[in-house]
């Protein structure tokens, strides 16, 4: 048996403090609305556990010890050898991390948890292989945060992601780190044929510096991509954003779309469709409010390689338009009300196909970080 | 209710109103009309309080308190409502949402005053986004009956609206300026701004004044100014001034 038993001493032994920015990050620690759970506290894998049949999840050494055929899921989406992170990772002689399976025909809403906490360790380094197979869909919910005393630190991630056939994944991840976190998170997604992979992000709070640019290479016919961001830059963090989509395969399609507010932070947030087959389309849409000054830098890119694909996108940086206040004003709310009623709705980008569970947990990092404006 | 009183505005830094006084009593409404350009959107904003409208020298004085530097969200409060004629598209705030945030009413309340004015599908809509003419008009006269202003400047209620719409909007506008109500108890009173006087057609007006280049040039009985300007146009009213 890989499914180890939940150590709950060592949850109950983080502070209130941990526990709440845990919450934050979607973490359930009593599981309720939660099918599984995987928890990772620095280099230690301290809970892996998943009621939910057909699914299995297991941390990735006893994964790759267990399954002779999932070494060929280690490292194929992405390069071991793509940069100095990835090279670092691959280094480890001790991989952490969690591989999910889904099994071929299941179908599970209730998502599946995993948390990745920083603790004390100067390096917590994961390594997540999620592979759904033909027919089956599975939400995950990932949790990455920092204790709140933790002041420097780095997050080094690969995760690859496997849609199989017919199969659809939607992937959440919400940041929740401190001023001095740096977060180097590397990922991409193989779609099969009729997959779709949905890919939601949020950042709302403070940390020094992220850096990922996340690809979904779209392998077979009409294959789905959507890739939604919504990040916020206070002062000292630089937000190095991005997602990419290939579709290389006839009718596959894809959107990128992000929201990006700075509150004296920077942002950099590209984007890049490549359309190599027929009957492609994508659509890049990126819009970006500055509150404060800071930086917002979209750098949205599509590219087309013939006549059957079209590409599309739009991109919008500026302040709270005053008429929207004033309206709202008008009406009898007050200048501060309404400039965080347009920010909530700014924010508020529909993310078709979200379980409740996930949005409420979007939601509330919107609400949390909404105090901050 | 509402005494304007030697007033002057300015926008970026340009004078567009110019000694402007104008009375409206309890339970009065007024039409305003004039040529476009003339300052008649400036005097509503100004008098509802908004930006980049300065007012240089005169008062407003609203139900016997001076608001001539009241923030909008107060002079809301104190009971100014305005139908916008361009209200802006707010993606993301639900029209319910909007209207839960600007009153105590309940769900069930709002969705029945949706219903008046045939809303009821465009509450989980996104305020104003994607919406007709006519729909832009509805949703602007169902945010004024959940709000309950005392008093209401309309900006041309009658533009982008097809009849059938006309007539919705004419009754509804009729039902906030309580005109069923007695004349001797009827509280609220209006300023609509109109190019055509259809309005006039579901509502009595007390008074009408013309507008040109930022000064009020004559008042009157509504119809009459309708029928002057209809006939003779703008110039007749210049010429009245003059005289």
């Amino acid at each position: 048996m890989y499914a180890l038993q939940t150590d709950v001493g060592d949850i109950e032994q983080l502070s209130q403090e941990d526990r709440e920015r845990l919450a934050l990050t979607g973490l359930e620690v009593g599981m309720q609305n939660r099918c599984g759970s995987f928890f990772q506290i620095d280099q230690d894998v301290i809970q892996t556990t998943c009621g939910a049949e057909g699914i299995e999840m297991i941390p990735i050494k006893a994964a790759l010890e267990k399954y002779d055929w999932v070494k060929d899921y280690y490292w194929n989406a992405v390069s071991r050898e793509k940069d100095k992170y990835t090279q670092y990772l691959a280094k480890q002689e001790n991989p952490q991390g969690l591989v999910v399976i889904a099994n071929e025909g299941v179908k599970v809403e209730m998502p599946l948890q995993a948390c990745l906490f920083l603790r004390e360790e100067p390096v917590q380094h994961v390594h997540n292989i999620f592979i759904a197979r033909e027919g089956s869909e599975i939400n995950i919910i990932s949790g990455c945060a920092s204790s709140w005393q933790k002041e420097h630190g780095a997050h080094i991630g690969v995760t690859e992601i496997y849609v199989g056939k017919g199969a659809k994944v939607t992937s959440t991840m919400i940041h929740n780190w401190n001023p001095g976190i740096s977060v180097f998170p590397r990922s991409a997604t193989v779609v099969e044929e009729d997959g779709t992979f949905l890919s939601n992000y949020v950042c709302m709070q403070p940390v020094n510096r992220i850096e990922m640019y996340p690809t979904a290479r779209l392998v077979g016919k009409n294959a789905v991509a959507r890739f939604s961001s919504i990040v916020v830059a206070t002062p000292g963090s630089t937000l190095d954003l991005g997602s990419r989509a290939i579709l290389g395969a006839e009718n596959a399609s894809a959107e990128l779309i992000t929201r990006a507010i700075t509150t004296g932070g920077t942002i950099i947030s590209r984007g890049h469709i490549l359309g190599e087959k027929d009957n492609t389309r994508g659509h890049i849409e990126c819009k970006g409010l500055i509150l404060k000054d800071g930086i917002v830098h979209a750098i949205p890119e599509i590219e087309g390689t013939l006549t059957g694909t079209e590409l599309s996108h739009e991109a919008a940086v500026g302040k709270i338009a005053r008429h929207e206040i004033e309206y709202l004003m008008a009406r009898g709310l007050s200048e501060e009300e309404a400039t965080a009623t347009i920010i909530r709705g700014f924010l508020d980008v529909k993310i078709s196909g979200l379980p409740a569970v996930l949005q409420e947990q979007i939601d509330a990092a919107i609400d949390k970080a909404e105090s901050g404006f | 209710m509402l005494d304007i009183s030697d007033l002057h505005v300015s926008v970026d830094g340009t004078e567009k109103l110019h000694d402007i006084n104008l009375h409206i009593g309890q339970g009065e409404t007024h039409i305003l009309m004039g040529p476009n350009g003339s300052g008649k959107s400036t005097l509503l904003k100004a008098i509802m309080g908004f930006g980049g409208y300065t007012i240089t020298s005169g008062s407003i004085v609203f139900k016997g308190t001076d608001i001539t530097g009241m923030p909008v969200h107060e002079r809301a409060h104190l009971g100014i409502g305005m139908m916008f004629q361009h209200p802006p598209a707010i993606s993301g705030l639900k029209l319910e949402k909007l209207l839960a945030a600007t009153s105590h009413l309940g769900e069930d309340a709002i969705e029945a005053l949706a219903q008046t004015v045939n809303m009821e599908h465009f509450l989980a809509r996104d305020t104003n986004v994607g919406f007709s003419g006519g729909e832009i008009k509805r949703s602007e006269v169902l945010q004024l009956k959940v709000q309950q202003p005392d008093f209401l400047m309309l900006d041309e209620p009658e533009s982008g609206v097809d009849l059938e719409n006309m007539s919705l909007m004419g009754k509804e506008i009729a039902g906030l300026l309580e005109k069923d109500v007695h004349i001797v108890n009827r509280r609220r009173s209006g300023l609509i701004i109109t190019h055509t006087g259809y309005i006039l057609d579901y509502l009595e007006a007390d008074q009408g004044h013309v507008l040109i280049d930022g000064r009020i040039r004559c008042h009157g009985n509504p119809r009459e100014i309708l029928r002057v300007v209809k006939e003779k146009g703008y110039g007749e009213c210049m010429r009245c001034k003059q005289m």
